[in-house]
Formats: C-alpha cells, sequence, structure tokens
C-alpha cells in the first residue's frame, strides 16, 4: 500500500514512557503523501500519544521518527524548522484568546518572516472564505461557537502551508451540532488531497474519508487495514469488541 | 481666637509663609521620581525572574540561574526594605558617590522585583498549557511563544496584582528620608520641625499620598475594563 517513493512520515519502532509507565511500545508505520490515516482506539490506548509525539509534543523514549527523510528524534535538529511544515488541530482548539481570528492565523507566518503582513493578511481572508468564516475575521476567539473556533484553529495551522495535518480529536470537545461543520471542512481538505492523521471517535468520518485506519491498543498497532475490509471483517478480537461498543 | 481664625493662621505658617510647601511638592516630585524608577526596575527584574522560574518548573531547564533567582527571592523578601535601602546606601555604595534618589530607586527596585517576579510567575503558570503547545506546535520557538502568547495574557491576568504592588511600592519609598533625601514624608517632617505643628503637615502628606493612590486605581479599573472589553 505504501509506495516508498512519496513516505511523508516514517515511523519506526516508537517507544514512549512517562515515569515507569510505557504508553507507545514500538509503533511502526508510513504515512505517505495524500493518505488520509484514521487513528481509533479506546482512551488510555496510547491513540493521541503517538499523534502529539509525531511533531515531538511528546519527546519519544525510544525509536525514530522521520519527517521528508530526516530523523526528527534527533535532539540536533531544529524540530522548530520542520514544526512549520506539520500543522497541528487540538481538541481544545487553543486559539489565542488575546489576539483576533485574522491575528490568530497571520501570528505564526509572520513572526517566523515566511510572509510579510500583507501576504498574511491576504492568506488569512482566503483561508476563513475556505472555512466559511470571512466576516468573523476581526472578532476575538471567546465570541465564537466550539465548531467555528475549530474551523478558525484548522485555518490558523493551514496558513502555515503544512505537508502534513494533524488532528487530535477535533471534535471531542463539541456539542453534537457542530461536529458535522468540523468535519466537512476536513473532509475538503482530504478531497484537496492533504496528508492528514486524525484521532477520532467519528467512525462515520473514518469509514467515509480514511485511506486507512489504524487500531491502536496497549501501546502498539494492533491492526490496519483501508476502511472497508477495516470495518467489516475485522481480525484482532479487541478490535472486534472496540467496535461492537463504538459502532 | 476662634477655629476659622485659628485654621487660617496655621494653614499660613505651614504652607505659605517661606514658601514651606515647596518641601512638599518638591517631596512629592522625588517621591514619584524613585517610584518610578523602582517600578521600572522592578517590572523588568521580575519578569526576567519569572521566566526563568516558570521555565525551569516546566522543563527543568536553567538550573544554576533558577537557583540564583530563589537566593534572590530568599533574601529581598526575607529582609525588611528599610535594611536594604540602609546596606545598599552604607554599604554597597559607601565609596561610591550616587545621588540618593538612584540610591532609592535601585534599592526599592530590586526590593519590588522579587515581588513582581512572583506575581508574574504565578500569571505565566495560571496559563494553560495547550497555548504554549499550539505556539510550538506552528513552529514558533519557546521565546517567541512566551514573548507573543503566553507572557502578554498572563501579563492582563496579573494587572490588577501589579498595581497592588504599584501602591505598596509609592508608599514604601517613604523610607528614602533615613538615607538623607527629601520625599514628600521627609518635607512633612521638616515643615513640622520649624513650625512645631504636627497636624498641618503630616495631614497634608497623607492626604497627598491618598490622592495618588486614588488616581491609580481609577485609571486602573478604566485599563483592566478596556482589557476585559477588547476580547468580547
Amino acid at each position: 500500500m505504501s509506495d516508498k517513493n512519496n513516505v511523508l512520515i516514517e515511523v519506526q519502532g516508537l517507544e514512549k514512557a512517562f515515569g515507569d509507565n510505557l504508553v507507545l511500545r514500538g509503533i511502526t508505520t508510513d504515512i505517505c503523501q495524500g493518505e488520509v490515516v484514521v487513528v481509533i482506539g479506546a482512551s488510555g490506548s496510547g491513540k493521541s500519544t503517538f499523534l502529539r509525539s509525531l511533531n515531538l509534543l511528546e519527546k519519544p523514549t525510544g525509536g525514530r521518527i522521520l519527517f521528508e527523510g530526516t530523523d526528527i528524534t534527533d535532539p540536533k535538529v531544529d524540530i522548530n524548522r520542520h514544526r512549520q511544515k506539520i500543522g497541528m488541530v487540538f481538541q481544545q482548539f487553543n486559539l489565542f484568546p488575546h489576539k483576533t481570528v485574522k491575528e490568530n492565523i497571520m501570528l505564526a507566518p509572520v513572526t517566523l518572516g515566511l510572509m510579510s503582513k500583507e501576504e498574511a493578511e491576504k492568506k488569512a481572508e482566503e483561508l476563513l472564505e475556505r472555512v466559511g468564516l470571512p466576516d468573523k475575521a476581526d472578532t476575538y476567539p471567546d465570541m465564537l461557537s466550539g465548531g467555528q473556533k475549530q474551523r478558525i484553529a484548522i485555518a490558523r495551522a493551514l496558513a502555515m502551508n503544512p505537508d502534513v495535518m494533524l488532528f487530535d480529536e477535533p471534535t471531542s470537545a463539541l456539542d453534537p451540532e457542530m461536529v458535522g461543520e468540523v468535519l466537512e471542512i476536513m473532509k475538503e481538505l482530504a478531497e484537496d488531497g492533504m496528508t492528514m492523521v486524525v484521532v477520532t471517535h467519528e467512525m462515520g468520518f473514518a469509514r467515509e474519508v480514511a485511506t486507512r485506519v489504524l487500531f491502536v491498543d496497549e501501546g502498539v498497532i494492533k491492526e490496519e487495514n483501508e476502511p472497508g475490509e477495516f470495518f467489516e471483517h475485522p481480525q484482532d478480537q479487541r478490535l472486534k469488541d472496540f467496535l461492537s461498543k463504538v459502532l | 481666637m476662634d477655629f476659622f481664625t485659628n485654621f487660617k493662621e496655621q494653614f499660613y505658617m505651614n504652607f505659605i509663609k517661606d514658601d514651606r510647601y515647596l518641601w512638599l511638592t518638591d517631596g512629592l516630585k522625588n517621591t514619584l521620581i524613585i517610584t518610578a524608577l523602582a517600578i521600572i526596575l522592578g517590572v523588568i527584574i521580575g519578569f526576567i525572574v519569572a521566566i526563568i522560574r516558570s521555565t525551569h518548573e516546566k522543563n527543568g531547564t536553567f538550573k544554576i540561574a533558577n537557583w540564583i533567582c530563589k537566593v534572590y527571592l530568599t533574601v529581598i523578601r526575607g529582609t525588611p526594605s528599610m535594611i536594604q535601602l540602609l546596606i545598599m546606601n552604607f554599604v554597597i555604595l559607601a565609596s561610591v558617590s550616587v545621588n540618593p534618589i538612584l540610591v532609592g530607586g535601585l534599592s526599592f527596585g530590586i526590593n519590588s522585583g522579587a515581588y513582581v517576579a512572583e506575581i508574574v510567575r504565578s500569571g505565566i503558570m495560571s496559563i494553560d498549557q495547550g497555548q504554549m503547545e499550539a505556539g510550538r506546535s506552528l513552529g514558533l520557538n519557546y521565546i517567541q511563544t512566551m514573548k507573543l502568547i503566553i507572557v502578554p495574557q498572563a501579563f492582563k491576568n496579573v494587572l490588577p496584582a501589579l498595581v497592588n504592588e504599584l501602591i505598596v511600592l509609592i508608599k514604601e519609598t517613604s523610607i528614602i528620608g533615613y538615607i538623607g533625601t527629601m520625599d514628600l514624608t521627609k518635607g512633612a517632617m521638616l515643615i513640622q520641625s520649624r513650625t512645631y505643628n504636627a497636624f498641618f503637615p503630616l495631614i497634608a502628606a497623607a492626604l497627598i499620598y491618598l490622592a495618588i493612590v486614588m488616581i491609580l486605581t481609577f485609571f486602573m479599573g478604566k485599563l483592566e475594563r478596556r482589557l476585559r472589553t477588547s476580547e468580547r
């Protein structure tokens, strides 16, 4: 399934321990250009830790992560440079409350000297159009609904022109009626060819949008497959139990 | 003599005769200069110490710097500011001639820095960890994230506590007379020593301190409201 030529992220034997607690026990997988990888698993399975390790918000205690060919777990690597290419969307949105929506989007590209103020402003307006909130440019985040916040958070991450987008349970903190609008944006993003890694409990999204689904349990990938096969004919017993509970 | 004639005469004696009010106004000027120097220095020291301390608390770096900060906080908060002022003037700066106003600004600034540091540190620690993660995930480095995202929010949260520190500081400067310079308090005492009247000069000084504090509190309330509404 993975053509070695367009591998974007190569995860090799990834381990993460918090003190004595080994959360990731050796995860190995390749994420290729244009893939939409959905990661599912029970809470505490390590799926969020796995995702957060991909941009080193969690420092792995073992194994390697190669991003576009560079081992980013090497302490000598300038992680900030690579993070510019890895967008991340959080469960709790984490918008900057002291900045307007537009300033939230413009902050990183301007600060890092990737765009002039004018370019960033134009980009922000484009992105706001894309996430359907062009009239919110000068609003502060506290004025927005959860769904709107998350759409802005997606726009903020996209402003960096990332090569891959990581989503850490992007709809888990939302009221049910707002889940749809966020998933819709993510779906459009996938259709535009964005490489995405998504930790979620939205099985409908996994089934419909994913190119591959990973089941993480006890810190390892217990099963992975394309969504049709994954949901229709699960092999692993733990996965069968899990699916019977969530579907 | 009826009360009003007496009042007028005493008022004249204490403030008008020989331009004695100048002692109060010149004193007030020095009080304000010393306070301004001290708060500027205090805020600079306070922010640096707070950032070092909270960075250390979060990821264990800056071990030695953090240790120095802790010693500084312990010593400054553990000794009276008057002793610190006297030591600054008669021990540390004894052999050089420095304007006592600068000595005061330096001493009070170093003192205030310790309190500002703990205020700001609590502000930084109160900002959700997600803010740092969001900044870092966008590719900003630690210092950029601190400067643009964490500290501005922390500053807003601790603004009332910082103004409180400023209010304490203004009143604290009244001990500067011990190193031989004239501030508002000393000015009032000088008038008293000439007129043998305690009531007028001391009440006048008290009212001036009170007025400054009330003005500050007023503007602070306005600023706080503006900062809060800017996010709505």
